[in-house]
């Protein structure tokens, strides 16, 4: 911040001071008090928010943020600001700094029992604020089960390209296999389909088994990945983008050719098991477990091997198992996407599994930032956003986001947030004011 | 038994004879030189012990165990810890997970503590970490810890190579030009730690060394290769007054 205030104007300086002065309180603020502000932002908004709507001239609640009605009528602008900023900015505002002190406490009492226990407390608060914001619009229940799906499979990928330093472009292929396994267990085991029969176990069972559904998946896109890497872990470089390539287009081929499950036409009726909470629980459950491995020192091992191979092995690392592990367990997690998605959608073809998948997946990665959980949250979620919030300009957006994607790596070449470890327990400690800093305040003033 | 028993090994690369039979007994705690002119097969002779390249034909035995024909990571948990002439470092990395990735083979929590960072996996961490401090004190790095290694100096550099080498726990440490690029202060300092290093955890030294009076000073017992064929094997003042050695080096007199 310094360096670029130092180089402009003064005027422009003083305003930066200023806008910094305004801001320094906020950055006393723990990552609970936000929470909370979020949630009095969309426990107001379901209260006032139609109400409010109206009055600032809108004809319903802005479903995105108001992207969308900014770019269809521009002239309802001054409207969507007014909303966005009574509604989210100010309530979010104000209640995290005035009750930054309370949630200070808060958080270094909560950091007094084991760690899980506060980041229990804080996934619990941050579910809460998505609940009662998606209970607004389905399109807002949609969008969101998406982007967390997107989450997985964003930080899949980064094991592949990010932490093993491979170029992988078989994802859409493992999450078809996820997506197919996945519905075809459900359908089977579970629902009265034309072409399976009648469902072998009681349905009432099913919403408990789906877990094992999406293993299922899971595992089958596992497999798929031992297909891949036996023959391309071999060697380095280029070769296994194209194999992977070339087992993309294979699953897609092969899928649009098993008349079973559809063909070309897709696979329908999925039961409606993959709601807000199971999608939210598996993302917060893939996020904690892909972090686990990326920190320990079996999962560096990835990262050795990327950086200096001969080193790796001549340091006892089993490069070959690594490199294994390391791909087969980005698939089973591209499975299990799959199988969330297919009964998100509760419909899947051959076609969703495509190149276009491919480009998409590949921008949230690079967009977020390699080698990073945290990259792979803001990459995942930061593409889908946008890509909804342009929906309006059609055809333009696929101008836009590829622009925004160049200038990324034009300027951070490996993405917004990359290498860097995602630290749970600094994530969520207090960010009281330190003795000496009050003093400074003191003697300043 | 000796530590290391190298009998007739011998390596071809296509048709060119990169090692002829080539032949070494290490004893514990020894202090082992190999010395020769640039090209002569050294490096060489350290990747096909350390399995890196696989010999043509001959016997490999650590311990008496055959090690022949092993991956490079097998051969390294059984006790043979080496350093890179040309450093082969992370470069991702900080210097202390250099030091805890070392200690891959040591780990026995498996995948699912991996994955769900059970109590086990705490335990062998946290204990892996304080061993890798305890190493980085010893070698003289310990401050540099949490830094990115390709930030630090050369010289530290090769410290962390060191320290990373000796976390596999090795009975015979493989040291290719541990010296190369430093200046005479870190030179001194780099012997003072070998030194040390030698003495405290009470290893087996095999280098491979430039600077005359560096391996004069450290080995009990120097090799000279040439062409892939020890020339000559003994004591450094009988290295030093071999004839053909002195030939290797500086040419032959011209008869007058």
């Amino acid at each position: 911040m310094a360096e670029s205030t130092n180089n402009s104007s003064a005027g422009r300086k003083g305003l930066s001071v200023r806008l910094g002065k305004a801001w320094e309180p906020f950055t006393k603020v723990p990552l609970l008090g936000w929470l909370l502000g979020i949630l009095v932002a969309v426990a107001l908004e379901q209260l006032v928010g139609t109400p409010l709507a109206h009055l600032v001239g809108l004809s319903k609640i802005p479903v995105l943020f108001g992207f969308v009605i900014v770019l269809k009528q521009p002239v309802l602008l001054p409207g969507t600001l007014l909303y966005i900023l009574l509604i989210y900015l100010l309530p979010v505002g104000l209640v995290a700094r005035l009750g930054a002190a309370l949630t200070n406490k808060l958080a270094a009492r909560l950091l007094q029992s084991p760690l899980w226990v506060s980041a229990i407390v804080h996934v619990g608060l941050l579910y809460a604020s998505l609940h009662m914001w998606a209970d607004i619009s389905d399109y807002r229940d949609l969008v969101l089960r998406l982007t967390l799906i997107a989450i997985i499979l964003t930080l899949s990928l980064n094991i592949v390209n990010g932490y093993m330093g491979e170029f992988s472009c078989s994802h859409p292929g493992f999450m078809a296999l996820g997506a197919y396994a996945a519905s075809a267990f459900t359908v089977i085991f579970f629902v009265e389909d034309k072409v399976f029969g009648s469902p072998l176990l009681p349905p009432a069972l099913g919403p408990f088994l789906f877990p094992l559904a999406l293993i299922f998946g899971g595992v089958i896109s596992a497999l798929g990945a031992l297909l891949v890497a036996i023959p391309s872990f071999r060697t380095r470089g280029d070769y296994l983008a194209i194999i992977s390539l070339a087992f993309l287009f294979i699953v897609k081929s092969l899928i649009e050719n098993l008349e079973i499950l559809g063909g070309p036409r897709g696979f329908m009726s999925q039961p409606d098991w993959a709601n807000l909470p199971t999608v939210f629980i598996w993302c917060m459950g893939s996020i904690w477990i892909i972090n686990n491995f990326v920190s320990s020192t079996l999962g560096k091992s990835l990262n050795a091997v990327r950086d200096e191979e001969t080193a790796a092995n001549a340091m006892t690392v089993n490069t070959r198992r690594t490199k294994m592990v390391g791909f087969q367990f980005a698939a089973f997690w591209a499975g299990v996407a799959g199988g969330l998605f297919a009964h998100v959608m509760r419909y899947v073809n051959p076609g969703s599994f495509g190149i276009q998948k491919l480009a998409e997946m590949l921008a949230m990665v690079y967009f977020g930032g390699l080698n990073s959980v945290v990259g792979s949250i803001v990459g995942a979620v930061g593409f889908n956003l946008l890509s909804e919030a342009l929906r309006p300009l059609e055809l333009f957006k696929w101008i836009i986001i590829p622009l925004l994607l160049i200038l990324v790596m034009l300027y951070r070449p490996t993405g917004l947030i990359a290498f860097r470890e995602f630290d749970i327990a600094n994530l969520l400690k207090p960010k009281r004011k330190s003795e000496e800093e009050v003093e400074h305040a003191i003697a300043t003033d | 038994m000796p530590l290391l028993q190298i009998d007739q090994m011998t390596h071809y690369f296509g048709g060119l004879r990169a090692v002829h039979d080539y032949n070494l007994e290490i004893e514990p705690g020894q202090i082992r030189g190999l010395i020769g002119p640039n090209g002569a097969g050294k490096t060489t002779i350290f990747n096909l012990i350390t399995g890196i390249y696989s010999p043509t034909e001959g016997d490999i035995r650590l311990e008496g165990k055959d090690i022949f024909g092993l991956q490079p990571y097998q051969i390294a948990s059984l006790g043979l810890g080496r350093t890179f002439q040309n450093l082969r470092l992370w470069r991702h990395m900080t210097v202390l997970e250099h030091v805890m990735q070392a200690r891959y083979s040591k780990l026995t929590y498996g995948l699912l503590g991996a994955f769900f960072g059970t109590p086990k996996r705490q335990r062998e961490e946290a204990e892996s970490r304080k061993m890798s401090n305890e190493l980085l004190e010893l070698i003289g790095v310990r401050h540099l810890a949490d830094q990115i290694v390709v930030n630090l100096p050369y010289g530290a550099q090769r410290r962390v190579e060191m320290a990373r080498a000796l976390a596999t726990e090795p009975k015979i440490l493989f040291l290719d030009e541990p010296t190369a690029g430093m200046n005479t202060e870190e030179l001194a300092q780099m012997m003072a730690t070998i030194r040390q290093v030698h003495k405290e955890l009470g290893l087996a030294i095999f280098l491979i060394e430039h600077r005359m009076k560096f391996v004069m000073e450290l080995c009990d017992i120097i090799q000279t290769l040439v062409f892939g064929e020890v020339i000559a094997e003994g004591t450094p003042a009988e290295i030093q007054n071999n004839p053909a050695v002195i030939e290797a080096y500086l040419g032959k007199e011209i008869e007058t």
